[in-house]
């Protein structure tokens, strides 16, 4: 699969919620629609948090998956 | 312009002005305003405190009936002069150590964020005797009936 190009990347390793989805909040604000953004978080809940976040927002999650301990989501803002 | 699908609202009723209770209602709003929900939380009794300038940064932990300490406290310790202090320091210590938010920084949050509405209210201001000038700045007076007219187009409402 063709690697997708990221326009941001938001580290929010070592943070409890709901501090991922509100700083990916604050992220995708600046950005403009169709741009990606990646994401690194280990707050445990965040998979199914960022489900929910793009269900709510309208942003498109294009991948969810883990690299070791930390869980990746790459995130297209709508 | 096609219109706007309508926005999800949430509304909350924050009685408790600990800091260990200041957290869940804050956590809930910041969540919700950040997947673009409308929120209004509604201050009343000591839940006040949390948007009181006077004391919003200074919220304690009382260990006498909280069993779910950290570190277990009988309640015979509890009632010992600077107890409620030390159990204070020990959350705000944890808060730290997580790198989680203050309840001024949640706040803060809160506005950068948008669509949050913090209603103080007014039954609670008479009785303890808070002055309008000593909530915090973007709050809004509000009675009950005010906060129910809010509350009844939420699909999700909270009391904590």
């Amino acid at each position: 699969m063709a690697k997708i190009a990221i326009d941001r990347e938001l580290d929010t390793k070592g943070l409890l919620c709901p501090l991922p989805v509100v700083k990916s909040k604050l992220a995708i604000e600046e950005m403009d629609s169709g741009q990606v953004l990646r994401i690194e978080a280990t707050d445990k809940a965040s998979p199914g948090d960022f489900v929910a976040w793009c269900k709510e927002t309208g942003n498109e999650l294009l991948e969810s998956g883990h690299e070791g301990d930390v869980f990746v989501f790459v995130i297209q803002k709508g | 312009m096609a219109e706007e699908k309508k926005k999800k609202r949430v509304a909350i009723i924050a009685s408790k002005g600990s800091l260990d209770m200041a957290y869940p209602p804050l956590i809930v709003a910041t969540s919700a305003a950040a997947m673009g929900w409308e929120v209004g939380i509604f201050f009343t009794f000591f839940g006040l405190d949390i948007i009181n300038k006077k004391k919003f940064r200074n919220l304690k932990v009382a260990p006498v009936g909280n069993p779910a300490m950290p570190v277990s406290v009988p309640n015979i310790i509890g009632i010992i002069p600077g107890m409620t202090a030390v159990a204070t320091w020990m959350m705000r210590r944890m808060v730290r150590k997580q790198n989680m938010p203050t309840i001024p920084e949640l706040l803060d949050m809160t506005r950068k964020l948008g669509g949050v509405r913090l209603f103080g209210c007014s039954t609670t201001m008479g009785l303890m005797g808070v002055p309008d000038e000593d909530l915090l700045e973007g709050t809004e007076c509000a009675g009950a009936a005010g906060f129910l007219d809010f509350a009844s187009e939420a699909q999700v409402t909270l009391f904590i």
